[in-house]
């Protein structure tokens, strides 16, 4: 049995002879192997967010997503994007749940049409912690703001935490910058999926998958170049050349075009059931990522199939 | 006086406890603390300089940081449980030299002063700091005990902590009779400790870097003090996290404070920013740069599960420090008067003139005999 299963890839298990040895193994403070029954224990002793405050241990804040909710994405969800759900109820009602999407635009709009689509018209609506790369994470601006409305850096111990910790709802994109960068000629052809680490998060959480089709992102800030030179000179991950940025200055970044939204929530793919510690596992690993790709492309060329305009739906 | 060397965890036993670093903060606060556990038997406090409290039944010892000495005296009074609570975590307190040497030099010396053939010492408990961690862009949201930084330590006392720590593990790896607990500190917040944190947010108008809001963790003084304890009382070997529940926002304890933020300190160079603020009495040292940035968020359920309760929430120790900070000018000057006055207890204690106090009166402890050395 590998030294911590409870926790992520990432950060391997510190080699140290403090490691409770066999000694301690019976001992309810071993960390090592912690058996199902301790992270039990672990999640029962999580604190709980103290009534008085308006903010999470994430950053998360309450009358600052509120705002934020209320206007931009209320504005951009309802008479902008036209925002079109199917299927939301596969999204559980409790629990930890990992959402899968495809990923597109500029300054990505999807995130908060997703988040936006399971407060709205979800029977139990629930939060939904969307992860951004690290790099936000550092850069002056970003790193202030994305964590109030909701975004934590995609590092596998938050994702861990928040489903199987916390039993929230995380939302991860695969696909990462390759999704948000392509440019528009190479719309709706989903990037690889990383190395499967969500899959792992997934499973290592005991938490379901909840493939997630968007239609509608990839023109509404189509990107038609990139420039090296002023990505170099902004520091940001890639500089995208839309039909508002940089033209109309860092605002143009939302100058989003009135492209349909279509959100369609897929069959969730129950984790549990894959035999003893299938995160192990790297060939179903592969293969349940490969799984999850597939479907999210074959749904998302069969919405645009049907789709008779860009604008109108 | 029990000769409990080889009984170890066979019966309850009363801890010998040694005490190093008992001038600084933690040690004389400890020590204070043990005073009145009927399971510490007797207490020795060994440290370069005076201790800054009173202390009844502390037996102290000025002692430079040599193995040799240190190991005599832990011999000599059968020292079975060790606390190391010297570790320098806050550079602007003391010179890169001095902290160096305390950190990294000190903590061989303590180290092996415990170990070797027919060491008495059974329980090592090291108080160690959550700069082990770091604070970098790459950072998980809560640090738990098994991971390691994202990032190479670059500041000196980053390095020291990390070094000392290392040489701890070290220890516990090759001392088999001896019971380790590690205690990552985060930090600290409360009434009585004077921290950069502290000075930075006792500010009228708080500066921040621009553009981050980090997520920032405390502990209360008290906890700090108390987790020391549960250590030394209890068998509990291991590496643990000590950090107060909740991770707040920066301008969040700024609002709790009953303060405002003021974003101006820019994103880059922050080295720049300490010769304006040094006007203000206020360093910002390079470890805490960091943390002015990302943050840090550390998960405390481990040592939790071993039966410790923390007093405090990071917002209450942050109300805490609000309402010092608040009774601050009123108390100024008072507590200065406050001072240890060592030669009237080395007088009362051991003096044949001074009579021990009677039954009725004061703590008996002060007419304990010297150990028999």
């Amino acid at each position: 049995m590998p030294p911590r299963r409870c926790d992520h890839v990432a950060i391997a298990p510190r080699n140290t002879s403090l490691a409770p040895g066999p000694e301690l193994e019976d001992e309810q403070e071993g960390e090592g192997a912690l058996a199902v029954s301790d992270r039990e224990r672990m999640r029962e002793l999580l604190p709980a967010i103290e009534p008085d405050r308006r903010i999470d241990d994430w950053g998360r804040s309450e009358r600052f997503e509120g705002v934020f909710d209320a206007t931009l994405v209320e504005f951009f969800y309802r008479y902008w994007f036209r925002c079109e759900v199917e299927g939301v109820e596969n999204v559980p009602a409790d629990g930890g749940a990992l959402l899968v999407s495809n990923h597109a635009g500029a300054l990505p709009p999807d995130a908060a049409m997703i988040g936006k689509a399971i407060r709205d018209e979800h029977s139990h609506p629930r939060p939904l912690y969307m992860t951004v790369e690290h790099f936000f994470k550092g850069y002056p601006g970003f790193s202030a703001l994305l964590p109030k409305i909701g975004c934590v850096p995609a590092h596998p111990a938050n994702v861990h935490r928040l489903l199987y910790d916390e039993g929230q709802l995380v939302l991860v994109f695969p696909e990462g910058r390759k999704g948000t960068e392509k440019l528009v000629k190479d719309r709706y052809r989903v990037q690889r999926f990383g190395r499967g680490g969500f899959v792992e998060a997934a499973m290592r959480a005991e938490a379901k998958l909840v493939p997630v089709c968007v239609v509608g992102a990839e023109e509404s800030a189509p990107i038609v170049a990139r420039s090296r030179l002023l990505e170099r000179v902004t520091g940001l991950l890639y500089f995208p050349i839309t039909p508002t940025f940089p033209w109309l200055g860092p605002a143009g970044m939302l100058g989003y075009l009135p492209a349909k939204f279509k959100i369609r929530f897929l069959e969730p793919i129950d984790t549990t059931r894959m035999g003893e510690e299938p995160a192990e596992d790297k060939a179903l690993v592969q293969s349940v990522a490969q799984e999850v790709r597939a479907r999210i492309q074959e749904n998302l060329h069969e919405m645009v199939s049907r789709r008779k305009s860009v604008w109108l739906g | 006086m029990s000769d409990g060397v080889e009984v170890v965890a066979e019966r309850p036993q009363r801890r010998r406890v040694l005490i190093t670093g008992l001038s600084s903060y933690w040690g004389g606060r400890l020590a204070e603390a043990l005073e009145s556990f009927a399971e510490v038997e007797a207490i020795v406090g060994v440290d370069t300089r005076d201790p800054t409290r009173e202390l009844e039944r502390t037996e102290f010892v000025k002692v430079s940081n040599q193995h040799g000495l240190i190991q005599r005296i832990v011999r000599a009074a059968r020292i079975d449980t060790v606390i190391d609570a010297r570790l320098v975590v806050d550079s602007i307190t003391t010179s890169r030299q001095r902290a160096h040497e305390n950190n990294v030099i000190g903590t061989m010396n303590v180290l092996a002063a415990c170990a070797g053939e027919g060491s008495p010492v059974r329980r090592f408990v090291f108080k160690s700091s959550a700069h082990v961690y770091g604070a970098a862009q790459n950072d998980p949201g809560f640090f738990t005990e098994a991971m390691t930084r994202s990032q190479p330590p670059a500041t000196p006392i980053e390095r020291d902590v990390v070094e000392a720590e290392a040489s701890v593990v070290d220890f516990a790896g090759k001392q088999k009779r001896v019971d380790v607990t590690v205690l990552r500190c985060a930090n600290v917040l409360g009434p009585d400790v004077r921290t950069s944190f502290a000075k930075l947010l006792s500010l009228p108008l708080v500066p921040m870097i621009a553009g981050f809001d980090p997520r920032l963790q405390f502990v209360h003084e008290d906890d700090i003090v108390h987790a020391l304890e549960h250590a030394t009382v209890n068998r509990i070997p291991g590496v643990f996290n000590v950090a107060a529940d909740g991770v707040l926002a920066l301008s969040e304890i700024v609002g709790l404070l009953g303060k405002r933020p003021l974003p101006v300190l820019p994103p880059w160079g922050a080295g720049l920013l300490n010769v304006p603020l040094r006007a203000l009495r206020v360093q910002i040292p390079p470890e805490m740069q960091g943390m002015l940035r990302f943050g840090r968020g550390i998960d405390n359920r481990r040592y939790k599960a071993s039966g410790f309760e923390y007093g405090y929430t990071t917002r209450e120790a942050a109300l805490a420090f609000s309402e010092h900070l608040r009774l601050q000018p009123i108390l100024r000057g008072v507590e200065s008067s406050y001072t240890y006055e060592g030669e009237v207890e080395r007088f009362l204690r051991r003096s044949p003139l001074a009579r021990p106090p009677r039954p009725d009166g004061e703590e008996s402890g002060t007419a304990q005999e010297p150990f028999g050395i």
